[in-house]
């Protein structure tokens, strides 16, 4: 990473824990989880909280929906590390990988309800724009998305915009299909505590 | 989906659901502006803010907040060359992360808020 701080700067028992990691998953561990382990008091306990709040919380979304979004909200902001962590891992909560990559490709036409494509589509023009207006909103509640929904996937956004934004300054290493597979894997059995 | 997410819920009271991210979120957004750290609380507002930050972290926390793909190892190393910490540095590129996030969460809450009641303004009438 960009940062020797985060490459080098960890206490000798969290470094033991990585080993640990690489020792029994086989992968190394990926930069977003080390991140979080940097000084935690500061930014990483909190983050973990609140995304682990936005993904796994108690929602009318699916996990495999919010997964979905995050993928969508880093393809956005073009962060090819959470796009590849995240299409990964709506991908094996879906159970259809192919989903996945036709939403990112073309949301019009890939074959989602309609409420989740105008969450995404909202969700998306909130990213790009930094903005967004009430008749935007009416679309999405027309679509028959609930109030809690929305508000829901906007906790999603918010934990994501700032994953996506980390992950491209601090510059996280891209992993391997197969690590990205490994660590949907977990995320689909720890969550992001 | 709910049913196989609320067990670990159960012990945290009746707090809405809702009300737990956004308690979640403001935690982060209060202990990157005021918790322990080599930055000032004034530094980490700016860089939050993406405003009146020191010419040598404009680009770097500019680039954070607005075209995040676009961040580059110069623009590290013109604000690590004016004498900023890479403790300072972690935590200001993370404040610039979270205001910017921070900003797009309002504004998608306060545009849900405004459908809300035109909308129930609407079936008033």
């Amino acid at each position: 990473m960009r940062l020797d701080i985060l490459n080098r700067g960890y206490s000798p028992g969290t470094k033991l824990l990585f080993a640990l990691i690489r020792a029994f998953s086989g992968y190394p561990v990926p930069d977003a989880a080390k991140l979080v382990f940097y000084r935690p008091g500061f930014y990483g306990a909190w983050a973990k909280k609140l995304t682990h709040e936005a993904m796994r919380g108690p929602s009318a979304w699916s996990v495999a929906d919010r997964e979905l979004m995050a993928a969508y909200v880093s393809k956005v902001n073009e962060c090819a590390f959470c796009v590849g962590a995240h299409t990964a891992t709506a991908g094996q909560a879906y159970q259809d990988g192919a989903k996945v990559r036709a939403v990112l490709a073309d949301l019009d036409s890939a074959p989602v309800e309609d409420g989740l494509r105008a969450t995404l589509r909202m969700l998306g023009k909130l990213t790009r724009d930094g903005k967004i207006g009430a008749e935007d909103m009416r679309e999405v509640l027309s679509a028959g998305v609930s109030h809690q929904q929305v508000e829901d996937a906007l906790a999603v956004c918010a934990a994501f915009n700032t994953t996506d934004r980390l992950a491209d300054a601090f510059g996280f290493q891209l992993l391997s299909p197969e690590g990205f597979e490994a660590g949907a894997k977990y995320l689909l059995k720890r969550g992001y505590r | 989906m709910r049913a196989d997410c609320q067990g670990s819920e159960e012990a945290e009271g009746d707090v809405p659901d809702e009300d737990k991210k956004r308690a979640a979120h403001q935690a982060l957004v209060d202990h990157v502006l005021t918790g322990a750290g080599s930055a000032t609380p004034e530094q980490r507002a700016r860089a939050f803010s993406n405003a009146d930050v020191p010419p040598s972290l404009q680009t770097l926390i500019g680039n954070v907040a607005t075209r995040p793909a676009q961040v580059t190892d110069a623009d590290f190393a013109a604000a690590k060359g004016s004498g900023f910490s890479e403790d300072q540095l972690f935590e200001l590129v993370i404040c610039a992360a979270v205001g910017a996030s921070a900003r797009l969460y309002e504004a998608g809450l306060a545009a849900l808020a405004d459908a809300t009641v035109s909308k129930e303004a609407g079936n008033a009438t």
